[in-house]
């Protein structure tokens, strides 16, 4: 099943735009997905993720730009003529054929000799873990075996892209992490390249090689997921992914590689960055709750004093909602330690962070 | 107290459906002994038994001439039925179009307009077309009075059925015609088996529209009717037992091969 393809970008988009009516759900997008790689698009609902996917599909034809697949123009192809693998958000496994038929059913559109269908449908079904199962209905397997016959499906005729639609959405917490695994395994061990839908920003980080983060039809920032999650490039993928703590300021100077930077407070703090704004400008600084250190923790350089107002126990460790001066809220996370009273509501602590676990987002 | 409420409403139920179920029985329980009478006129009690109004029927060519013609005319009307009402379910429920309303509305007008009235005018028209006394005339003006019922059963199914499963067989390789014919259609099997069901009876025990067209033909509801005037014998008790053997056995039939695949409710 695996192509042991050559490396190479497989799905390209250059500068596509998509409107329905005045409204723009595309606009210049492009990006690239290279062989055997898994790229996730990441957005909230809105933004324009949907569309992607149904663009790359062939469900819908944009006003500009083109789609590449595998090396050849593909705008204007219909869906049956690309080759692309998809499981939908449902699966929309076909209720009225069998699992057997269900995983048939591309490689019979394909018009594959009789003898190889039997033999893809097996490998694929074995490649899956759901031999056995090919006399079931699709209602008569549970969410995570549909899922699995969505998946056998979707790679049994060897597809240039395999296309996921948020596709973990109707499983509960534990079975989806379980497949999550189990489709990173899959498409690792087959080299699929793979563009993965969803609004799930934990699912983004755990799952991708990338992530391109969507809003309003553009793309906000492709990325490693750590560098998606330490380096944000704007205000929107800080806020988006993961919980954060947001700066506002304004330059001061420049000392030993560090930027001073004013709040509106007049209170000073020190942050690491490669990017030198100029003295003057409007900046934000981006503090991850669980980079927060409260005093008791070492020495902190930049300390502010605050109130804690709600305290939340989450399992592996405590969220702590604090005041601190200027009106604002900060939130920390601590991990759970033996014999460590968590704070309480009302207490006074003392936090701050190293200069490097601070990050300046642009204006 | 409350348990006991709840066995008095019981009964109180259990006792309207009865009446309901014997109300719709009570016919049968009339016409089916009354075939079987030895009487030369309708009676009842009938005064003993015998096989000769089911002899008398399977024995007169015209009574068979016109159940083979009502057959005829009736599966015409079916086909032809389909073959327009399905795929103009199909551009209803699928393509936005100047006018959609406005046809979705007109499409039921057969059942609005009075049968008589529809009869007249289809009667000036087919004069007209020299259409008159052939078996076919009769099937076209029977399927126009049975498309409401096709259009809006197979619409009802295409309306639940859910779209993403036709994407889904295009975007894994399949024409839009493969799609709808392997993915669509067996799903929406039960609407499609309801639809010529009714299709099929609505012709096949229509009376006014084959009186205005027939001509010197006789369909079966036309020579009950003609019976009924004419001689009143128990005939026309043996047929109408016959009758309802055979609609309810399509009835089972339907009920079979319209069977909701498992879980087709369940997938979505």
């Amino acid at each position: 099943m695996s192509r042991g393809r050559s490396a190479g970008t497989d799905l390209a988009l250059r500068n596509v735009t998509k409107r329905y009516g005045a409204v723009s759900a595309l606009t210049d997008v492009s990006l690239a997905v290279e062989a055997g790689e898994l790229l996730t698009i990441l957005g909230p609902s809105g933004s324009g993720k949907t569309t992607l996917l149904k663009v790359v599909a062939g469900f819908e034809l944009p006003e500009a730009g083109i789609v590449m697949l595998g090396g050849s123009d593909v705008t204007e192809r219909p869906p049956a003529a690309r080759n692309i693998g998809m499981v939908f958000q449902n699966y929309a496994l076909f209720p009225h054929m069998t699992v057997r038929e269900n995983v048939a059913f591309p490689l019979e559109m394909r018009r594959v000799p009789r003898r190889l269908i039997e033999e893809k449908v097996a490998r694929a079904l074995a490649l899956v873990e759901l031999t056995g199962y090919e006399a079931r209905l699709p209602t008569q397997l549970s969410g995570g075996q549909q899922q699995r016959v969505a998946l056998a499906r979707a790679i049994v005729f060897d597809p240039i892209l395999l296309l996921l639609d948020e596709p973990f959405g109707a499983l509960d917490r534990k079975l989806r992490e379980q497949m999550q695994l189990e489709v990173r395994r899959l498409q690792r061990q087959l080299g699929l390249t793979t563009l993965f839908i969803t609004h799930d920003q934990e699912e983004a980080l755990v799952l991708s090689d990338r992530i391109a983060v969507m809003s309003h039809g553009r793309i906000e920032q492709i990325g490693a997921p750590d560098e998606i999650y330490e380096r944000p490039a704007n205000g929107f993928v800080a806020d988006f992914v993961g919980e954060s703590n947001v700066i506002a300021g304004r330059a001061a100077a420049r000392k030993d590689g560090l930027v001073e930077i004013e709040l509106e407070d007049g209170a000073r703090i020190c942050v690491a960055g490669d990017r030198i704004p100029d003295a003057g400008a409007e900046v934000r600084v981006l503090v991850r709750p669980e980079r927060l250190e409260l005093a008791s923790d070492g020495a902190a350089i930049n300390r502010v004093a605050g109130t804690v107002v709600e305290t939340v126990y989450l399992g592996t460790s405590y969220k702590y909602r604090l005041r601190v001066p200027g009106g604002r809220e900060w939130l920390v996370r601590r991990p759970v330690r033996a014999g460590e009273a968590p704070l309480a509501p009302g207490d006074s602590v003392a936090v701050g962070f190293a200069p490097g676990d601070a990050h300046l987002i642009a204006g | 107290m409350r348990r006991r409420r709840i066995s008095a409403g019981r009964i109180a139920l259990d006792l309207f459906v009865g009446l309901v179920f014997f109300f719709l029985v009570l016919p049968l329980l009339i016409v089916f002994p009354i075939s079987f009478s030895s009487a030369p006129y309708l009676q009842f009690p009938p005064p003993g038994f015998s096989w000769q109004w089911y002899e008398r029927y399977f024995g007169d060519p015209v009574w068979i001439d016109a159940t083979i013609l009502s057959l005829e005319v009736a599966a015409a009307t079916t086909v032809l039925s389909l073959a327009v009402g399905v795929p103009l379910a199909f551009a209803l429920t699928r393509v936005r179009f100047p006018g959609r309303e406005a046809i979705e509305k007109l499409s039921a007008t057969p059942i609005i307009v009075p049968t008589i009235i529809y009869s007249i005018a289809v009667y000036g028209l087919f004069a007209k077309l020299r259409l008159i006394g052939e078996w076919y005339g009769i099937a076209i003006a029977h399927t126009l009075h049975a498309l409401p019922f096709v259009v809006i059963v197979v619409t009802a199914g295409l309306r639940r059925f859910d779209i993403n499963q036709e994407l889904a067989a295009c975007g894994l390789g399949a024409s839009r015609l493969q799609a709808v014919r392997r993915v669509t259609l067996p799903q929406i099997k039960p609407s499609l088996v309801t639809a010529a069901f009714l299709a099929f009876i609505t012709s096949f025990d229509e009376l006014v529209i084959a009186m205005f067209l027939a001509g010197s033909n006789m369909t079966l509801p036309k020579k009950m009717f003609d019976n009924i005037r004419m001689e009143i014998d128990p005939t026309i008790a043996a047929i109408s037992a016959l009758q309802i053997v055979f609609v309810s056995v399509l009835l089972v039939l339907a009920g079979r091969f319209g069977e909701d695949q498992r879980g087709i409710a369940n997938a979505r």
